[in-house]
């Protein structure tokens, strides 16, 4: 068995943080992702090759450390004994141990259900920028970008980069909060920067405030979207080959339950718990970056920095970077704030839209349901290989359901890796 | 220059690539984009792009319900997909 003093899960930046503050000290340090390179999904594609000088800085260092190893296209499936976890590749499995385990899996987008979202070419608005970055041919695609937050421009960004035709940007959020939103960033002036780099680069694009993707579209594959303009004004039809339509994003938090840490809800997430020092309420667990709540590569960076220094026992090191994350924390609050979702986003679905898309389980069959654990007895919803970590997000937003535990093993698991 | 070096098969078809072209992309390239059929037979294709939705799963070298969003192109690679004629 292999055996490290910190293991940490994800190599985004806060997992690349951690790995880089931890091994300054000498620890073999481990770190797990289940892509098959480092970078998360803020760095996708590899830290080498990122703008953001922040990226190939902290790669580079972790080269020159020799006692930091990466696990890539690794899953954690569950966790046999404590200060153990069974990982497994597309090829193999193996059973990891370690000292401290540093939690840094990142978010997912939340997706809602809406008339045709199961359409091929309806992706998320992230979705579609991570498949873009992976060479999905977008070349002189018409592309609606649709749903909520920052991600939007930064998506749109991208996949214009990549020789797609953007139609509009949808952005549900209205006008007042978007303009709060706008002069909170004085707080952070390289966000500023960001935005208007962003705004340059969209320049022409068409940026529809207080509006939102009714229905899409399409014969076989994604033909048009249906756009809801506002509460008073009427709707409008937009052609195109793509929909990219993300409602910001959701922690990862089920590694972190299923080995028993706390969560909590905050600004309608529900994010793990964690004191000053990033440490969760299990002994020796800690958890870094979007776990604990939605805040951005900044943020990521911050609590990866001082839980990678906490796990090796440099708390005075990590009480220099207290500040810098709690105003990135102010600026994750008014993020949740600005871009918090309308009702009439759980309205969208009718009775045949789908909701479970592992187990095509519709929202008629779902809505008269009185509970998440309910609605997974009776109709399977949840139960297929995302386990609930699509249509839980949604199933949240249409019903105010959340799902009440986390089983093991937390992704889809070949059997020979559990008896091996 | 683009350098597609790396061949592979997607069903029936042989398609050449950049090196760090996902499978999911490639697919998508081959002229398809569908990678599975949902339970009641309809055609799904990827759509979180970060290994989580499980909609882009495909066979990779026999090996049944590989993420292809997830997975990097490798030469002589065999993928089969849900679309019309493989499945």
């Amino acid at each position: 068995m292999k055996r490290y003093d910190i293991l940490i899960v994800g190599a985004g930046p806060a997992g690349l943080a951690a790995a880089h503050a931890a091994a300054t000290q000498g620890a073999s340090v481990g770190i797990i992702d289940d892509n098959p390179l480092a970078g998360g999904q803020i760095w996708r594609g590899g830290p080498e090759l990122q703008s953001d000088a922040r990226a190939p800085q902290l790669w580079h260092a972790l080269q020159r450390t020799d006692n930091v190893e990466f696990l890539l296209q690794t899953r954690v499936m569950y966790a046999p004994q404590p200060k153990q976890l069974l990982v497994q590749t597309p090829s193999s499995s193996a059973t990891l141990s370690y000292e401290k385990l540093i939690l840094a899996t990142g978010a997912r987008e939340r997706l809602l259900p809406f008339p045709g979202w199961t359409l091929p070419g309806v992706t998320g608005a992230g979705g579609l920028q991570a498949l873009a970055k992976g060479g999905y041919p977008l070349q002189g695609k018409r592309v609606v970008v649709a749903g909520s937050g920052p991600l939007l421009l930064a998506a749109a960004a991208t996949l214009q980069a990549k020789g797609a035709q953007i139609v509009a940007i949808i952005e549900q959020a209205n006008t007042p909060s978007l303009l709060r939103f706008g002069f909170g960033l004085l707080a952070t002036p390289s966000k500023i920067a960001q935005a208007l780099r962003l705004m340059a680069q969209l320049r022409g694009v068409p940026y529809l405030r207080d509006s939102y993707v009714h229905s899409a579209r399409g014969d076989g594959t994604l033909q048009s979207v249906q756009v809801q303009r506002g509460a008073a004004r009427g709707q409008e039809t937009l052609q195109c080959d793509f929909l990219a339509c993300g409602y910001g994003l959701l922690p990862n938090v089920e590694l972190a339950q299923a080995l028993g840490c706390a969560t909590a809800t905050r600004d309608a997430q529900t994010v793990v718990t964690v004191d000053e020092w990033q440490h969760t309420t299990v002994d020796g667990i800690y958890c870094a970056g979007e776990g604990t709540g939605v805040g951005g590569v900044d943020l990521a960076l911050a609590e990866g920095h001082i839980a990678g220094l906490a796990a090796s026992g440099q708390h005075a090191q990590a009480k220099a970077l207290f500040a810098a994350r709690a105003s990135w924390q102010k600026f994750a609050g008014r993020l949740a704030r600005a871009f918090a979702l309308r009702a009439g986003l759980s309205a969208l679905a009718g009775d045949d839209t789908i909701v479970c898309r592992c187990e095509d389980v519709c929202h008629g069959e779902l809505r008269t349901h009185t509970g998440w654990r309910s609605a997974k007895l009776q109709t399977r919803c949840g139960m297929g290989p995302c386990q609930g970590r699509i249509c839980g997000g949604a199933t949240e937003i249409l019903y105010g359901w959340r799902p009440d535990t986390v089983r093991m093993p937390i992704s889809p698991t070949r059997i020979a890796s559990i008896i091996d | 220059m683009t350098d597609l070096s790396i061949t592979l098969h997607i069903d029936a078809r042989s398609i050449s690539v950049e090196p760090g072209v996902t499978v999911a992309a490639a697919i998508a390239l081959a002229g398809g984009g569908v990678t599975r059929l949902s339970v009641h037979g309809h055609p799904r294709a990827p759509l979180c792009g970060m290994g989580v939705c499980q909609e882009c799963r495909v066979t990779i070298d026999g090996r049944a319900h590989q993420l292809s969003c997830q997975t990097l192109c490798a030469n002589g690679m065999h993928v089969l997909t849900a679309s019309e004629g493989a499945a």
